[in-house]
């Protein structure tokens, strides 16, 4: 049901790497998954609201006021980051360079 | 008795009595620890340290004649997906083996509160994604009371350190089952409270509207101990809230209960069912009134929304997981985007990966409709089953799991037969209701739990049936 080229279209949103093999054995677990799912289809739920919440409870806000985290706070999180720079995380070029 | 087998109270009495102190209790437990983790492999981090240093403490406050708190000393284990301060929290995976927590969730700034003595994280399948914690990128944990056999999961490392007494009791977290079904297999007490009754603020996100910290004990009473220290509204949790619901008098011999047709067929193991049976039979015996229901949509239709919904959800949370602000990092890649993408492909596991894709899948254009909206439809559907079964009845009562505890291996070669062993309890958290899993007898020697559910914020009426059900 899913083809090889779904997976690849599907890893690449998901921003998952994945091998030949990896994407062959998706395809035929994902299609196994998907037929079970396909049970759904049973159900008229032409006339059914969708429910995103299971309760109703409306937005809750609160003022907009920033809170400081401690000095010590943010050189822990700082040093969580895989590559940084003084008080910044580094990640690799986005645009290339024009000579 | 030994003392790592008390119950809260006798443990809370045992130490205002000074019959032994915080450190000896923790030394014991520790020692226990040592000597059965390395098989049974509840906990993936010892805090052994933390651990008698907050022994130590509550020792000075007994000795100065102080009020001990409720939880004051009782030693517990918290699932590898809630946040402790300065202790690693690895959600069993690869992608966050070397991260250490920054803050503390919510529950355990209570527990903290209450002085409960940490004794450290356990076990679970990789971002609590699985039914038998062999996804966990760590190792799987083993059944207490069968080494052979899985301790259920997700939360499978703090059902079997509960089982095994390795703790005195502790938390774990249900999206699907996932308190549920380990606590069943492993013989002991879980709880799933109402969705948004117990924050979430520092749980890992797996699917956050049907994520639920509960606690997982030896007997019902310790349950309800643990829950109400847990519960209610928390501020940084804009999705958590509670009822107190008027503390009516209960009487068995007025209890409602309702048996759904539709989860005694197929699949169930006759076993199973004729102990469920017994069980329901013996509460009416004390006065129960129970009668047939139906839920329609709650077992397979269940399965198959909550295996959109749930990946879907699950697919969004973990877009933060990219190699960049913390967790493993594929450097040796030519750009920003292979980072991403090579990072994800090393630091997840395969159920992982199996879920962000189907969740990106459903997500995706020309599907969301289909899929996503869809169950999103059937899960007005299922609430509506259950709003409608509770005008007639105070509790629902089913089997929590199908089957017994499976053999390690038997299922993690087939996705499908593995989501299969939820197929009771993912309707619950679709629905945000609560219930509980209590013992309820053996087959083989293996343990088998009953489901009871509840109508939202009723964790008192499940507690006390399920106090009648333990004692049958």
């Amino acid at each position: 049901m899913i083809t090889k080229k779904e997976v690849q279209h599907i890893a690449k949103l998901a921003r998952l790497n994945m091998t030949p093999r990896e994407e062959e054995r998706f395809a035929k677990e994902l299609s196994s998954i998907l037929k079970y799912i396909e049970k759904l289809k049973e159900i008229d739920t032409s006339k059914v609201e969708p429910t995103s919440h299971p309760f109703e409870i409306k937005n809750v806000m609160r003022k907009d006021i920033p809170r400081c985290s401690d000095i010590e706070t943010v050189q822990k999180l700082l040093k969580a980051a895989p590559l940084r720079e003084k008080t910044y995380i580094k990640v690799k070029a986005i645009l290339k360079h024009s000579e | 008795m030994e003392i790592q087998n008390l119950t809260i109270k006798a443990i809370h009495q045992g130490l205002r009595n000074k019959d032994f102190s915080a450190t000896e209790l923790v030394e014991s437990f520790l020692k226990r620890i040592e000597e059965e983790n390395k098989e049974i492999f509840a906990y993936i981090f010892i805090d052994q340290e933390g651990a008698l240093q907050q022994a130590k403490e509550i020792d000075q406050l007994i000795a100065q004649g102080r009020e001990l708190p409720v939880l004051g000393g009782i030693p517990f284990a918290v699932k590898d997906n809630i946040l402790v301060k300065d202790l690693p929290c690895t959600a069993g995976s690869k992608i966050l083996e070397n991260y250490i927590a920054l803050y503390d969730a919510t529950v355990i700034k209570k527990l903290k509160n209450q002085k409960a003595v940490l004794l450290g994280k356990t076990n679970l399948d990789e971002f609590a994604m699985g039914s038998s914690t062999e996804y966990s990128a760590f190792g799987p944990t083993r059944n207490p009371l069968d080494k052979e056999r899985v301790a259920g999961g997700s939360s499978g490392g703090s059902a079997a350190a509960v089982s095994a007494g390795l703790a005195a009791f502790a938390l774990g977290s249900d999206t699907g089952g996932s308190i549920r079904q380990p606590a069943s297999f492993c013989g002991v007490v879980g709880l799933k409270p109402t969705y948004g009754a117990v924050s979430r603020f520092g749980l890992i996100a797996m699917a956050s509207s049907l994520d639920q910290i509960g606690p997982i004990t030896r007997t019902v009473q310790d349950a309800r101990t643990v829950f109400n220290i847990i519960k209610g509204k928390d501020p940084l949790d804009s999705t958590s809230f509670w009822i107190e619901k008027s503390d009516s008098k209960f009487n068995i011999k007025e209890l409602r209960a309702g048996i759904p047709k539709e989860f005694f067929v197929k699949g169930i193991d006759p076993r199973i069912e004729k102990l469920t049976t017994e069980s329901i039979k013996r509460l009416e015996n004390e006065g129960a009134k129970i009668q047939e229901i139906s839920l329609p949509h709650c077992t397979d239709y269940a399965l198959a929304t909550y295996h959109i919904i749930m990946p879907s959800e699950a697919s969004s949370n973990l877009a933060r997981y990219d190699g960049i602000k913390y967790g493993l990092s594929v450097q040796e890649s030519n750009d920003l985007k292979e980072v991403y993408s090579r990072s994800r492909q090393q630091g997840f596991g395969q159920e992982v990966r199996r879920r962000i894709m189907l969740g990106t899948f459903a997500l995706s254009a020309g599907y969301y409709d289909a899929y996503y909206l869809r169950a999103q439809k059937v899960r007005t559907l299922i609430r509506e089953d259950f709003r409608k079964a509770f005008e007639k009845v105070d509790v629902i009562l089913t089997p929590t799991s199908p089957t017994l505890p499976f053999k390690i291996g038997e299922k993690t070669k087939d996705p499908l037969s593995m989501y299969l062993s939820d197929i009771f309890m993912t309707a619950v958290n679709l629905a945000g209701i609560p219930a509980l899993s209590v013992p309820s007898g053996k087959v083989e020697n293996l343990p088998v739990g009953i489901q009871i559910i509840g109508k939202p914020f009723e964790e008192e009426m499940i507690l006390k049936v399920g106090e009648v059900v333990e004692k049958l």
